[in-house]
């Protein structure tokens, strides 16, 4: 096929009118011919910058070299050396600020489309029984990972990998974390992408234990000094929503994000079988500008609602990637920008009915370099709704360091870990992904769960 | 796992059930509730923990049937096993977390109505292991539906039984059986009152002119149950507080029960379509107001 050096070749999407009304994947992916033709774009620098962008630090000259010559298996084996979860990452890392943003080709035309061809290999290898390999043997040694979400798949099959035997402690009945109860299925398919990754993990040998709280069912003390794990890794995430304390948020009708997808995501009560309810909403209005709010808002679309973003700042300052809201625009997700909730308004049982919001208009840029937004004076206005989902962030769940004596924390209950070994203030115990920084990307706990996989292997071995 | 030992019926629609559950029954402590899954795709329901045995490695559950997900519970017989069991979930009573010595100088009533009376066993268990002694109001409709009173009897020297229609025991209202004791002669400086969200806040309105502390258990829609999806949201005074990882007890005179009843009602008619499908099968053909 011919191509454009400029340009990415284009992948195949479901219609925006037809997705709107179904949960199928949005993008099809490459078939092996376009993603041969996309890989011959790649320059195969000797000082790969793209490396450079990627948290995981995956071979990227290198895989896509190997597309090139239609070598997919190899290819493989290049990127699951580095990366536990291609096939995800492939879906939702932010790669044009990434790999992508750094692609020398992107400096006159388009970056090569890294993102789309990882997951070409990953979709690959999942259909032709691929599997990670295993570099040492078993050596006995137990690790604890407490989380099966990014980071703490990423620590336990790095692990595993180097012989230890890992637990996975998960708190849910199903393993995956965000990748389950937050990113929806026309993003990231479950069945086939999520619990094919898992599975892969689990074939190095690492055991999930579902249903454990830890901090209520066990500390981690006992897991140490009782059930004999050498070494902790906590990756339980950001999961506490935040709301806006304004009046009328305990209205029926008002969600968090989280419980909103955690119904849709983990629950499936997008199906017509099951057994978890969801709102049936009319018109829902989605408090927020990040990636959470678009994966509310396009269920909430699919659900057969007519929804609104509404969100204090402008289109610049979105902080959802530019993919998601194009999608979310071509679905018919209407953008209420510069629009800021000052109170949800109930019918007489206690039902929503409006929210009442303001206007906003742009000031000086604050500490995060965005202008901030100020208040239009008697700008106030009301919209018509049923529904109001607050997709404002979330923190990390405070159980953990509460029940584990010599934690530090921060004062955004962030457990405080060091940078590039996630090593905490209690021996042998390490942390990383959101339940360090904050909620972030999946491809950033990744990498915070493969230092600490070095970091853990190099405390046992001293 | 989660293999069901024994199972009765309390009542007609009250079921309890002891299943294995090693990690909760060893970390368990009273005012602590589980989620439970019956089946592969069922719906995620909060539970109190009426009983827990750690050598066994047991917990004993009592739980009504009200809704199409209860309804598939109530099918499990004994050898079947429960889906998924996770827990303890929430806080401990703060009984739990008071000096004994302090307890014992306390006067406890405890208030207990229909099915919320199985949470309140373990509490007053508990507090007979310390060696504090309380008393113990149990209140339900009829005869029929008085449950676990032998129970109660072994663990507390008081227990007082009253229905609303008089047929057992005392005539009468939990809130009628608390002020009559009062009149009694009674004195007390703490009360516990678990029970239907209604039941609770007509306690706490006796229990404020009475000037007795009362706490509340609240039992509200949860999904995870671990503070992840806020759907438990419940004002105590000012604040708002999640039933799941801040209670779920809460001080009784600061809840609001109005918004707790009007939240709790919020599936109320997607949960009877569920019911109705379930019990009418094929011949469902309206009457749930969704058709």
């Amino acid at each position: 096929m011919e191509v454009d050096v400029m340009k990415k070749v284009p992948v195949r999407e479901q219609e925006p009118q037809v997705r709107a009304k179904n949960f199928e994947e949005v993008c099809y992916g490459y078939t092996l011919e376009e993603a041969q033709a996309e890989a011959s774009r790649c320059l195969n620098c000797k000082n790969a910058q793209c490396m450079k962008g990627c948290p995981v630090s995956i071979n990227i000259p290198g895989f896509i070299q190997q597309i090139k010559e239609g070598n997919i298996e190899e290819a493989y084996n290049i990127i699951s050396r580095s990366s536990a979860l291609p096939a995800v990452c492939g879906r939702v890392c932010p790669q044009e600020t990434q790999c992508e943003g750094k692609c020398i080709r992107g400096i006159k035309g388009e970056a090569v489309a890294i993102g789309k061809l990882e997951r070409f290999v990953a979709d690959y290898a999942m259909e032709h029984g691929l599997k990670p390999k295993k570099e040492k043997e078993s050596n006995g040694i137990k690790v604890a990972v407490i989380g099966s979400g990014p980071s703490g798949l990423t620590c336990a099959g790095d692990l595993a990998k180097l012989g230890y035997d890992v637990t996975i402690f998960e708190a849910l009945h199903q393993a995956g974390g965000v990748l389950v109860y937050g990113i929806p299925e026309f993003r990231l398919p479950k069945e086939r992408v999520v619990a094919k990754e898992i599975e892969n993990v689990k074939a190095l040998g690492v055991k999930i234990e579902t249903n454990v709280v830890v901090g209520r069912s066990v500390t981690i003390d006992e897991l140490m000094e009782k059930e004999g794990f050498r070494a902790v890794f906590i990756g339980s995430g950001a999961g506490l929503p935040r709301f806006m304390n304004i009046p009328g948020e305990t209205l029926n009708g008002v969600f968090s994000a989280n419980e909103y997808l955690t119904r849709s995501n983990l629950m499936k009560s997008f199906r017509e079988d099951s057994t978890t309810p969801i709102m049936k909403s009319k018109k829902v209005a989605v408090v927020g500008g990040g990636n959470v709010a678009m994966d509310a808002a396009r269920t909430a679309l699919r659900l057969g609602a007519e929804v609104h973003i509404v969100y204090r700042r402008g289109e610049e300052e979105l902080p959802a990637r530019v993919e998601e809201v194009h999608h979310a625009k071509e679905e018919g997700i209407i953008f209420d920008l510069l629009t800021n909730p000052v109170e949800i308004i109930g019918d007489e049982n206690g039902w929503v009915k409006a929210i009442k919001c303001v206007k906003m208009e742009l000031g000086e840029p604050d500490e995060s370099g965005r202008r901030s937004p100020v208040e239009v004076k008697g700008s106030e206005f009301e919209i018509d709704v049923d529904t109001v989902i607050m997709s404002l962030g979330t923190s990390p769940n405070p159980l953990i360091s509460m029940t584990t004596k010599g934690l530090e924390t921060n004062k955004r209950k962030c457990i405080v870990a060091e940078e590039n070994t996630g090593k905490t203030s209690r021996e042998g115990v390490y942390a990383g992904g959101d339940a360090v920084t904050g909620a972030a990307t999946v491809i950033l706990a990744m990498g915070a769960g493969k230092e600490a996989a070095k970091a853990i292997d190099e405390f046992i071995n001293g | 796992m989660y293999k069901i030992l024994s199972k009765c019926y309390l009542t007609d629609n009250i079921i309890k059930m002891e299943v294995e559950a090693k990690r909760t029954s060893d970390s368990c402590l009273p005012g602590q509730f589980v989620i439970v899954r019956a089946s592969e795709d069922g719906e995620r329901i909060p539970l109190t923990i009426c009983d827990y045995n750690r050598e066994k490695g047991t917990i004993v559950l009592v739980f009504q049937v009200v809704g199409a997900s209860t309804a598939v519970m109530a099918k499990l017989e004994e050898g079947d096993s429960f889906q998924d069991i996770v827990g303890p979930l929430g806080k401990p009573s703060e009984l739990c977390e008071m000096d004994v010595e302090e307890l014992k100088k306390l006067k406890i009533v405890f208030i207990a109505g229909g099915v919320g009376t199985a949470p309140v066993y373990p509490q007053v268990k508990w507090l007979k292991e310390q060696g504090v002694a309380s008393d113990v109001i149990i209140g339900a409709r009829n005869k029929d539906l008085v449950i676990l009173e032998d129970d109660f009897k072994a663990v507390s020297d008081n227990v007082y039984v009253t229905t609303d229609d008089g047929s057992y025991g005392r005539n009468g209202n939990v809130c009628v059986c608390l002020q009559s004791l009062i009149d009694e002669g009674k004195t007390y400086d703490k009360c516990i009152a678990i029970g239907p969200l209604i039941m609770m806040k007509f306690a706490v309105n006796l229990t404020k002119q009475l000037n007795i502390p009362t706490i509340v258990s609240m039992n509200p829609i949860m999904v995870d149950g671990t503070g992840m999806c806020g759907a438990c949201r419940v004002h105590v005074g000012d604040e708002i507080k999640f039933a799941c990882i801040d209670g779920p007890e809460f001080d009784g005179w600061l809840v609001n029960f109005d918004e707790s009843m009007r939240r709790q009602a919020m599936y109320k008619t997607e949960e009877g379509r569920k019911m109705l499908e379930l019990q009418e099968g094929a011949t469902h053909h309206g009457g749930c107001g969704h058709c």
